[in-house]
């Protein structure tokens, strides 16, 4: 999705170099909407919290806008913004208590005593830390931190907040509480969140749309559903949840469909989503959950059982597969399900649609 | 309560004493068990420190006890004079010169101190309490004597050696210097005095050292200053230079330290006299004329530069380590929550840096308050420090009582400033890195 006009917030043709010959954003265009909760999600190094930074007014632009509610930002100064921010490491005021922390965005913002009071209570009752306000950052948990950092981001009403991996330090119990309470916090206020994060997980329950970030550009902008089912390519495929790859040329093409030829020489058909011509390479991605045992007489191709991982409510079965050695396929353990022993060839299937051909990249 | 659940999770293989004492194994008290089965570290520990330990006990706590102990001890006048304190002892300056038995025992005590020839050093040492002692001492020596006529009375023959032994001033200043131990020197040292008629300042041409502690102090806080003020901006931006660049601007910090002291002190000489580089510039530039030029040197002002340099590096390293812990994001998060640079900076990382000023401004100024050699090559007359003067008691005029009673006197203010300076700042709040 393009930047569109009625976005609240835009990055247009943004790119960003730190040294001149490398750019580490590369032409970024990306429109948020207003109450939109978005997740820039991505490895390390894809440009994500560089894209947050410029946002934020940390960092400058190299090239390129960012307009917030239609006005230029690049240089305006971070504390003209208006912008709230939850930082990795929280960066609570370790010399200030609770109650101190909050009050700091609206004392610099010349508010009057009684009425600081009131907004400190109501933020800190928001996230249940209503009786911590004369605590320090350093006798709090990291659960409990973490809830004043939003908190504080919060109490200056900003239209905008920032999060840069802010779970990141939590774990994981804690980390997918607090995944619910942010999400909750951002229905009942409405606000625009702008959320970076390398946890796909935690990308795929908070967001309403998903930047997935490599190699300084956003390869797929979708809802999280979307993301999953229909990947745009093999970056994005491979990225997010379990995916099995198995490369392929493409022999013809049929409609919506390809006839594509693997290594062995046998041929299926695939769902032409992102893949060139015929006699051109393209990686087919398939996930897990959605290959079966081939019924006698149907379509198959033939794998053979190099693993058995049970996990309760199902067992991974790692097979090799056209010469992939890390085809994985989910057996439910459903009261009929089959029984499979290691060395064992069996015929696996899937149906056309759920494979997708991608670029071979 | 407490006790009562604390004892309720106590596992049933652990064994007790009658009176409650956790037990090992074998039935021995725990606590011993456990200080037996440390005591071979605890051992060599103490071997591996014994040496320095050793050391610092011979070659400094043993020496300053000991010049500490000098600057009360008076031993003198009651070793050589025995007889005349003793004979002194019923005497009251009031009723005038003393009686006949004081000269007879004075007598009989010179002639043995001459004979050992330390009479004038008795008379140095009344010297300090009162000028004209030493002369007084020096002209009753041997030869003289021995010529006195034992038969006759021997006061008019004293008062014939010198008019001043016949006078009440000389008997009462041995009167009042006869006890071992004294707190003349201290009393000195605060331009107090003792005399025969009890303890009172001293004459306001003579007082000096009330001045000097001052001053000391004085500039020892104006350098400590201006350290802060120049060393912070330098701290900060160490701290925020990527690694590269901060450890080579560390090594332009650190230079200063691989210089002699005497060297860079004596650059500062070059540097701020009067026909100094400084002021040569100065003039060739038309700032100040060639007759205005500027007195920076043998005053304070020559002090407070020099000291500010050498003691530079004392502050700024205990800034860095300390700002180096920062994060930079707490600047980041002021200025997101919309304060600007300055408020960010003031409310926020200021507050942090904190316990490094304390580090670095008690480290400086300790050290400043008791240097010697910066302030004596370029501090003139009035840019000296109080420690240039108990040098000058100790190897010039020799008086070490006094030298030694104006560095414990150095010692308890340090002390006592330290002491408020934990009850202001908290000595927890410091940190060196």
């Amino acid at each position: 999705m393009n930047a569109s006009n009625d976005a609240f917030v835009e990055f247009d043709r943004v790119q960003k170099s730190y040294d001149g010959e490398t750019l580490v954003v590369k032409d970024l265009n990306l429109g948020i909407g207003k109450g939109e909760f978005l997740t820039m999600l991505g490895p390390s190094g894809s440009g994500k919290t560089t894209c947050l930074m410029m946002l934020a007014g940390f960092e400058t632009a190299t090239h390129g806008d960012i307009r917030l509610d239609g006005r230029p930002i690049n240089s305006v100064p971070p504390h003209k913004r208006g912008i709230g921010m939850v930082f990795q490491n929280y960066a609570l005021f370790p010399h200030m208590t609770v109650a101190e922390n909050l009050a700091f965005p609206l004392q610099v913002r010349k508010m009057g005593k009684d009425e600081i009071e009131t907004r400190v209570k109501r933020a800190l009752d928001m996230v249940q830390m209503g009786d911590f306000g004369g605590r320090r950052p350093a006798q709090l948990s990291g659960g409990q931190q973490q809830r004043v950092a939003v908190a504080r981001a919060l109490v200056f009403d900003p239209e905008l907040v920032l999060m840069d991996e802010p779970l990141g330090a939590l774990d994981k119990q804690l980390r997918e509480q607090m995944q619910f309470e942010i999400k909750h916090i951002h229905e009942q206020l409405g606000v625009t969140v702008v959320y970076v994060t390398h946890d796909q997980s935690e990308a795929l329950t908070m967001s309403d749309r998903i930047a997935v970030f490599n190699d300084g550009r956003i390869q797929q902008l979708a809802p999280p559903p979307d993301l999953y089912e229909r990947p745009e390519n093999s970056f994005v495929a491979q990225f997010i949840g379990e995916n099995n790859t198995l490369d392929a040329t493409i022999a013809e093409r049929d409609g919506e469909f390809v006839k594509v030829e693997f290594v062995d020489g046998s041929t299926g058909q695939a769902l032409a989503v992102n893949c060139g011509g015929p006699g051109e390479k393209t990686r087919l991605s398939l996930r897990p959950e959605r290959v079966t045992f081939a019924q006698p007489g149907e379509w198959g191709v033939a794998g053979k059982v190099k693993e058995l991982i049970y996990l309760g409510d199902h067992i991974r079965v790692r097979m090799q597969v056209l010469g992939n050695n890390d085809f994985v396929v989910k057996v439910p353990n459903a009261s009929r399900h089959a029984t499979l022993s290691v060395g064992e060839t069996a015929s696996l299937s899937w149906v056309a649609e759920d494979c997708r051909a991608l670029d071979a990249a | 309560m407490a006790e009562a659940t604390a004892n309720g999770d106590i596992a049933p293989d652990e064994h007790r004493s009658a009176s409650g004492q956790l037990l090992a194994a074998d039935g021995t008290p725990l606590k011993k068990s456990i200080r037996r089965s440390e005591a071979r570290a605890r051992l060599r520990a103490f071997l591996l420190v014994a040496p320095l330990l050793i050391f610092v006990l011979l070659s400094f706590i043993a020496p300053i006890a000991d010049m500490l102990f000098r600057s009360v001890e008076n031993e003198i006048v009651a070793d050589t004079l025995p007889r005349t304190v003793e004979a002194l002892d019923a005497w009251d300056p009031q009723t005038g010169p003393p009686p006949e038995p004081v000269y007879r025992a004075f007598y009989d005590d010179m002639l043995e101190a001459t004979e050992l020839k330390i009479h004038t050093r008795l008379g140095s040492r009344l010297n300090y309490e009162e000028s004209g002692m030493s002369s007084l001492f020096r002209k009753t020596n041997e030869r003289r004597l021995e010529r006195f006529d034992l038969d006759q009375p021997l006061q008019p023959q004293f008062v014939d050696l010198d008019k001043d032994w016949g006078e009440v001033e000389p008997w009462a200043v041995i009167k009042t210097f006869a006890p071992r131990y004294t707190w003349g020197y201290f009393l000195q040292a605060a331009d107090m005095r003792l005399t025969p008629g009890g303890v009172e300042m001293a004459p306001e041409f003579e007082q000096i050292y009330l001045k000097l502690f001052w001053r000391t102090i004085l500039l020892s806080c104006t350098i400590t200053l201006s350290c802060l003020l120049l060393g912070y901006p330098v701290a900060w931006l160490l701290s925020n230079l990527p690694a590269r660049s901060a450890n080579l601007l560390m090594i332009l910090v650190l230079l200063p330290f691989w210089t002699s002291l005497l060297v860079r002190t004596s650059a500062w000489k070059v540097l701020l006299q009067e026909q100094g580089v400084i002021n040569d510039i100065l003039v060739y530039i038309g700032i100040v004329s060639d007759a205005g030029r500027l007195v920076m040197i043998n005053n304070q002002t020559g002090t407070i530069i020099a000291m500010t340099h050498i003691l530079l590096p004392f502050m700024v390293l205990p800034l860095y380590s300390v700002m180096k812990t920062i994060p930079p994001s707490y600047l980041r998060a002021a200025k997101s929550l919309g304060a600007t640079d300055w408020t960010a900076f003031w409310r926020v990382y200021f507050p942090q840096s904190v316990p490094g000023i304390g580090a670095g401004a008690i480290l400086v100024f300790i050290l400043a308050i008791g240097y010697y050699i910066t302030p004596e090559l370029v501090g003139g007359t009035d840019g000296t420090f109080i420690s240039n003067r108990i040098a000058f008691h100790i190897s010039t005029s020799l008086n070490w009582g006094l030298a030694a009673a104006l560095g414990s006197l150095l010692l308890i203010l340090v002390l006592g400033l330290y002491w408020l300076y934990d009850r202001i700042v908290g000595i927890d709040n410091v940190k060196l890195g």
